[in-house]
């Protein structure tokens, strides 16, 4: 193969959002940008998605809130956060000083809740797209209904899609039994864009006190050990809509991204790798820009959804 | 300087049975820490151990840093196994730091809690009454060191293998009753006797409340799971007072509390801050 040189381009779009690359940051696992800045200039990132925010604030749950497990951790944080008003008042002015997109992840106990969310979050300065999240596994019943229950998922969408005129994300749960099914309805009600995918729900136990070692039972897994089954749900997503799809779930490395990517991720978000490696996603987009050398290859749109897949 | 580095292993020996003192070399000039902060340290060269691990500084001198560990479970036992060579991630100097004692101090360490309160008794040289205590003598280490530092030391372990039968926080309560007898301390005079203290959290709970009976100021290094160590996971808080709240509604507020992060807002707090 011949080897082109000379300026690739990494930008993709996300609906209306443009990203200098595709490289973002997972929410929940990048706070509101401030603990990074320390580490990386956040110029560089494709975009931030912010912890997860409510209209009014969490405390989240007792402790312990996080465990290890093989390749990966549970965690059961409970959504703690400090509620929509403060971060527009007290976090988002921090952020407008980067030329980086921000994505303001938000949920809700109810539709109302969800609506006043969005609502908020889309009247805000500074906000560039909403990722609406339906799948947190540690909320209890009533709740996860959202997320896994195609009726009530419809139905919370469409709420939200009135309520703005932002990009809105969808971030879907793996905990189903056919996640293109729960993607197209979340197209047809109206998300621009979906992420894919949330934690998996798991438990570890202490034998020794007969208990489970998260505070709250079980808690979301996440890390490497989710990677292959995160690759394949965004892989049966792309076929089966036709909104762009960011890929998570366990991206450690450049060549775990593009896996996601050459399956048809149009970005990707970097989660728990930010956690065990604090400049993680400035090393992905390095070690892409050097995929792409390699590969002579001049437009990462090239890479996406290039998987030549066995007949 | 950057707070995430890479150094290389110069030392992983053990000190007896339990203990191990790691001493690494960083790739180039670093942050001094202060007593009381701590590393996140790569423990593994694979996926597993995925985290990193929250180690105390033990000593930083000429650029190496040293950390004083006990193989409990999988991360420490991973980093037991690493040789002098192996080159390490580590982030830090993390969280806040003790504050500087006026005089004289007492420092309780339970266990391995003795590796966070080490920097102090060195910085501030015969000016500790060390109370140390320990399951059995085999989980009292570092003991030859610490008798040179400390003004005095009491011992205690709970099978009387080595010092006293019992619990250290006896000990504690002990001293501080018959030093209100000599000399009748005030909480309000400069330079009251400040309390330090690194242990697991029955004896810092119990020290709280002789602390408090005592009224003496009492500063406690605390412990969670932690994924990050940089205070974007959330996963390591505890539950602090909610003082905003009882300001405003008075005891209807009592008891509530917020959460602070171990490794941002701590690991040093304000024991009488803790909700327990």
């Amino acid at each position: 193969m011949v080897k082109r040189t000379g300026a690739r381009s990494l930008s993709v779009k996300i609906a209306s959002l443009k990203l200098k690359n595709p490289v973002m940051t997972a929410s929940g696992t990048f706070g509101y940008g401030e603990e990074y800045a320390e580490f990386i200039d956040l110029n560089r990132l494709g975009a931030i998605v912010v912890k997860g925010l409510s209209i009014t604030p969490r405390l989240g749950n007792p402790t312990p809130r996080v465990v290890e497990t093989p390749a990966g951790m549970l965690n059961a944080i409970g959504l703690q956060n400090i509620g929509v008003k403060a971060f527009v008042k007290d976090k988002l002015p921090f952020l407008r000083q980067f030329k980086v997109p921000v994505v303001a992840n938000f949920f809700g106990d109810t539709v109302h809740e969800y609506v006043s969310a969005a609502r908020e979050l889309s009247k805000a300065e500074g906000v560039n797209a909403l990722e609406m999240n339906i799948s947190c596994p540690n909320k209890q019943e009533g709740w996860i209904v959202f997320g896994t229950d195609p009726k009530s998922m419809d139905g919370v969408i469409t709420e939200v899609r009135k309520a703005t005129d932002l990009p809105l994300i969808v971030k879907l749960s793996p905990n189903v039994t056919d996640i293109g099914r729960m993607a197209r309805v979340a197209e047809n009600a109206g998300a621009d864009a979906l992420s894919v995918m949330n934690t998996i729900r798991g438990m570890v136990v202490d034998i020794r006190r007969r208990k489970p070692v998260l505070a709250n039972n079980t808690g979301g897994l996440s890390g490497p050990a989710i990677r292959p089954v995160a690759v394949q749900m965004v892989w049966d997503t792309c076929r089966a809509v036709s909104i762009p799809v960011i890929g998570m779930g366990g991206i450690m490395t450049a060549g775990d991204a593009l896996e996601f990517l050459i399956a048809g991720a149009v970005a990707i978000a970097v989660g728990t790798a930010n956690f065990v490696n604090p400049v993680a996603t400035l090393e992905i987009i390095e070690g892409i820009e050097k995929f792409l050398a390699e590969e002579g290859v001049s437009d990462i749109n090239d890479i996406i959804g290039s998987l030549r897949v066995n007949e | 300087m950057s707070k995430f580095f890479t150094c290389e292993i110069v030392g992983n020996s053990g000190q007896n049975a339990n203990f191990k003192l790691l001493t690494l070399q960083p790739a180039s000039q670093i942050i001094a820490p202060k007593p009381g902060q701590f590393y996140m340290i790569q423990t593994g060269t694979a996926c597993d151990p995925l985290l990193k691990r929250p180690f105390s500084i033990y000593n930083f001198e000429q650029n190496h840093l040293s950390f004083l560990y006990r193989i409990r479970g999988k991360g420490t036992l991973s980093l037991s196994q690493l040789r002098e060579g192996d080159v390490l991630q580590v982030i830090g100097p993390l969280g806040n730091s003790y504050p500087e004692p006026d005089g004289d101090f007492i420092a309780v360490a339970g266990g391995i809690g003795i590796a966070s309160l080490l920097p102090l008794i060195r910085k501030y040289r015969q000016r500790a009454y060390l109370f140390y205590g320990a399951m059995n003598t085999g989980d009292l280490v570092m003991l030859e060191e610490t008798r040179e530092l400390a003004k005095e030391i009491f011992i205690t372990t709970d099978d009387g293998s080595d010092g006293q039968k019992g619990w250290i926080t006896h000990a504690v309560k002990d001293f501080l009753g018959e030093l209100k007898i000599a000399n009748q301390p005030s909480p309000r005079r400069k330079g009251a006797l400040s309390i330090y203290a690194c242990g697991p959290v029955p004896m810092l709970k119990a020290l709280s409340e002789i602390t408090r009976a005592a009224g003496l100021p009492c500063y406690a290094s605390m412990e969670e799971h932690m994924a990050c160590g940089i205070g974007a996971c959330l996963g390591c808080v505890v539950k602090i007072a909610d003082k905003r709240a009882s300001l405003q509604r008075g005891a209807e507020a009592a008891g509530q509390f917020i959460y602070k992060r171990v490794c941002k807002e701590g690991p040093i707090f304000n024991i009488e801050d803790i909700v327990w």
